[in-house]
């Protein structure tokens, strides 16, 4: 239920609180519960097992998925649990945050039969749950190398790479720049996606085969160079995500009232109590990827009246799924398509209401039409996407690490053109900045590494 | 106007639908509910003498193949273990209220001329409508020289029926048990000793599965499992083959049978109906879902019926019986090779993967840009039908008959065939 918040003549509504105390963790519990054992036999059992199986050739990781399903039907729990964590270590947080629908069960040709592909995202969580939650790490790390790698970013790239090299006998440092490991999965996804401190959870299932020293809150460009990690270590990885987040470039847009949403959902992923996190009543979010979705989303959820997000394009054109568009219409939000922010306007210094032109294509470019509306709006998020910031990298002095589309080049072997230096995940120009694929790019780096370094 | 009645043996009911000798037939509360649902007959659950046997805890063992619960059932049951006259009463009661449903009673009592004789006179005054010799009980009853033990020796089957025939006014069907190598020399035997029809199959022996924490079978009772009578959909081919070897046989083909085993649809019991039997007796699937099950078996039949226009089953009775042949006289010249509708294929592979693992390699998998597509190499193709059973999608593969050009050539005209017959 919604509180009437205080009267106020003027000035935005934001406030805390909106809901009944009961409500918040109602809302911000798991979307996708844990599948029962019968309903996962069930599901494992309306496994064709393909042969050359499509859905594995979607999977960026490569999971062998009718291998693990054939063992959860002989109800052999831990040994799919393996086959996915030994593909994937982040198996456990690819089941509930990748985007199956255009990955696996997009491919699985029960969705070619019959519209009604197997449930993997879900039974990969029903196989990975218990050895997550077991004492002891599943994977033995090998003999010793003596060689010291340097991993910068703590999230999914990161650690894939360092898990694998820890697997490999390498000693790994994780630097990461915030307080804790995780990156997306711990700062960026919607919390409804990976509750009851998942990321945390796996976070120290990961570094739970030893060898990996991690130390927080150490930035590269701030407390650590990538100069002396070249000269300190005998590899390093760059997997240090997109720091930057894209700007509207339209008038009022530092305007307080207006924010990134990464750094909201941040604030709201770090929250200790929900219900002391601010919201505005009515809030705009420009933008057309799952970020958009999940502050939209999550608004509501934290009790906003009126949430809209405006794309610039049409349905098809979102980068969020029509899974999750439909997620966000389930939950309440209106989406607006065709639209481009031109004003945001303030009152009493404060944002107000956000001005939009609508749009069309002509001759295959993007127009406006002169025809405009306008969005009342407390707060106003901004998520149409992320940007890799090089200046960290000192790039002017290390004049061959070259960037392509402003993201770091790399090989096939994610060998970025410095010598000794790789680098995978978001901040690399490949992919769809998907989580599964910083898993699969920080795996492969650490054997192009460990082959490098054993060569 | 489609008609279900029959007349088995002298005995009329309404429906072929019987319900076996089996738990559900054990009281009057039970078969009186199967009569309200519907079924045209009932078995009572097999009478012995006084004192009653005892059961244990737990009865029934259970297959459950990939979610589908009761594949295959067992149970370690024996006979009724309420006193005879109890059940006696109730047989009365019962056919007293139910005149047109059939009433028939399983009996099965040790091998002497008086214990019969003694249990036939009883059941006489129920007014039962037949009576079925259990020969079949492959559990626990065997042990002490009933059931099972009776029906594996030929001579029994014929001196007991014999007995029995002497003894009562009533109808005899006796039951076999598919515990034996050929089902032939018992069927006769019970043809030979004046039997008035035939019911078969019986339960199969069985151990369903091992408790791999107890290190025992199930069912377990108290740590420690016995063989039971294995019966339910998957024992269905069987009996169908049992069915098929009585129909065919000169000896037997004439006398009634009613056909038991793994139906639980109309369909199933028009497949026993095909291979001659005149009436069918369920017992697993009303254990799995009730006795509604009824309902779409009288149901589906008549439709079934109307639409292949069949006014009677007599008039599709035994139809099948001449196509079930010997092997050797199968047309060796008689060619298909397997078909892929590319429009209906998912791209499971594995018509490619068990073609090439484990037959013929003639199903290809090719990829087209990065394309799946799975295509017969009908060169190779020998036209087994493992592809087309093992696709998911339904009638996607089909065996298109390819004309050789050769006549008909069985294996007693066969080049090969060293023993062949000489062409005149």
């Amino acid at each position: 239920m919604t509180q009437t918040p205080e009267i106020k003549h003027e000035g935005p509504d934001i406030v805390s609180g909106r809901l009944a105390a009961s409500r918040y963790a109602e809302n911000f519990a798991d979307i996708h519960p844990p599948l029962a054992r019968e309903q996962a036999l069930v599901e494992a059992n309306r496994c064709y097992f393909c042969y050359d199986a499509p859905c594995i050739e979607a999977c960026p990781t490569g999971i062998d998925i009718p291998g693990f399903i054939k063992k959860i039907a002989t109800d052999n729990v831990a040994g799919a649990g393996m086959r996915i964590l030994e593909a994937n270590i982040f198996g456990g947080a690819c089941a509930r945050v990748c985007p199956t629908e255009i990955l696996c069960e997009g491919a699985c040709v029960r969705a070619a039969q019959e519209g009604d592909p197997i449930a993997i995202g879900r039974l990969q969580r029903y196989a990975t749950d218990p050895i997550l939650a077991r004492a002891s790490h599943p994977f033995a790390r090998g003999a010793p190398t003596g060689k010291r790698i340097a991993v910068v970013g703590g999230g999914p790239a990161g650690l894939s790479c360092a898990h694998r090299l820890a697997q490999l006998g390498h000693q790994v440092a994780v630097f990461e720049a915030r307080p804790r490991l995780g990156g997306l999965n711990e700062y960026g996804v919607a919390e409804y996606k990976v509750p009851d401190r998942f990321a945390r959870r796996e976070v120290d299932f990961i570094l739970g085969i030893g060898g990996i020293e991690a130390h927080a809150n150490q930035a590269l460009g701030r407390d650590v160079s990538l100069a002396q990690l070249r000269q300190d270590y005998d590899a390093v990885f760059l997997g240090m995500g997109l720091a930057g987040v894209k700007a509207l470039e339209c008038e009022g847009e530092s305007l307080p009232g207006v924010a990134n949403a990464v750094d909201y959902i941040a604030q709201l992923r770090s929250a200790e109590d929900l219900a002391r996190l601010p919201v505005g009543r009515r809030v705009v979010v420009i933008g057309g990827g799952n970020t958009a979705i999940d502050i939209a989303v999550q608004t509501r959820r934290l009790g906003a009246d009126e949430v809209t997000l405006v794309y610039r394009r049409g349905p098809e054109m979102m980068g969020a799924t029509s899974h999750e568009q439909e997620f966000a219409q389930v939950n309440g939000v209106t989406i607006r398509h065709w639209a481009k922010p031109i004003r945001l306007r303030a009152e009493a210094g404060h944002v107000a209401a956000a001005e939009f032109e609508t749009t069309r294509i002509e001759e295959g470019k993007l127009v406006g039409t002169g025809a405009a509306f306008s969005l009342p709006a407390d707060m106003v998020f901004k998520a149409i996407g992320q940007s890799f910031i090089a200046d960290p990298l000192e790039t002017d002095r290390l004049d061959a690490l070259e960037l392509r589309h402003g993201k770091i080049e790399v090989d096939d072997q994610f060998r970025t053109t410095v010598r000794g230096v790789w680098a995978g995940g978001d901040c690399v120009a490949r992919g769809l900045d998907l989580t599964v694929e910083a898993v699969e790019q920080g795996k492969r780096a650490a054997h192009s590494i460990d082959a490098a370094l054993k060569g | 106007m489609v008609d279900l009645s029959i007349n088995f043996a002298g005995i009329q009911t309404p429906n072929p639908f019987w319900l076996a000798s089996a738990p559900p037939t054990d009281k009057a509360y039970n078969v009186e509910r199967a009569f309200r649902a519907g079924w045209g007959g009932a078995i009572w659950k097999t009478l012995g003498e006084d004192p009653p046997i005892v059961n244990t805890a737990s009865r029934y063992g259970a297959i459950s193949y990939k979610g589908l619960r009761v594949a295959g059932f067992n149970n370690i049951e024996l006979i009724t273990d309420r006193p005879l006259q109890v059940n006696l009463d109730e047989i009365t009661s019962v056919k007293r209220r139910w005149p047109k449903r059939a009433v028939v009673v399983s009996l099965m009592v040790p091998c002497t001329e008086d214990s019969w004789k003694n249990i036939l006179r009883r059941v006489e005054g129920t007014n039962a409508d037949g009576v079925e010799l259990n020969f079949g009980c492959p559990h626990g009853m065997s042990e002490r020289g009933m059931g099972a033990a009776v029906g594996q020796v030929p001579d029994y089957v014929e001196m007991v029926t014999r007995w029995c025939k002497q003894h009562t006014r009533m109808p005899v069907i006796v039951k076999l048990t598919p515990n034996v190598t050929s089902i032939l020399p018992p069927a006769r035997a019970a043809v030979k000793g004046g039997a008035d029809a035939l019911s078969l199959i019986n339960t199969i022996n069985s151990i369903v599965s091992i408790d791999l924490d107890l290190m025992a079978p199930e069912p377990t009772v108290d740590g420690k499992g016995t063989h039971g009578g294995y019966c339910g959909p998957a024992v269905k081919p069987i009996a169908l083959h049992m069915a098929a070897e009585i129909a065919r046989d000169p000896d037997c083909h004439n006398i009634p049978v009613s056909a038991i085993g793994g139906i639980e649809t109309w369909r199933d019991a028009a497949e026993f109906m095909a291979l001659g039997a005149r009436s069918v007796q369920v017992c697993t699937a009303a254990m799995h879902y009730g006795f509604k099950i009824v309902d779409d078996m009288i149901d589906g039949l008549e439709r079934w019926m109307e639409k292949s226009r069949y006014d009677r089953i007599e008039d599709f009775r035994g139809r099948a019986v001449k196509n079930v042949t010997d092997w050797q006289h199968l047309n060796l010249n008689y060619k298909t090779v397997a078909e892929i509708d590319q429009d209906l294929c998912i791209k499971c592979g594995l018509c490619h993967i068990v073609c090439e693992d484990t037959s013929h390699q003639a199903v290809a998998a090719l990829r087209n840009d990065g394309r799946r597509r799975y295509q017969v190499i009908e060169s190779e193709c020998v036209g087994c039908n493992l592809c087309m059973h093992v696709c998911p999608v339904e009638g996607c593969i089909t065996m298109k008959p390819v004309d050789t050009g050769k006549p008909a050539l069985d294996w007693t005209r066969h080049p090969n065939n060293p023993l062949r017959q000489a062409a005149e």
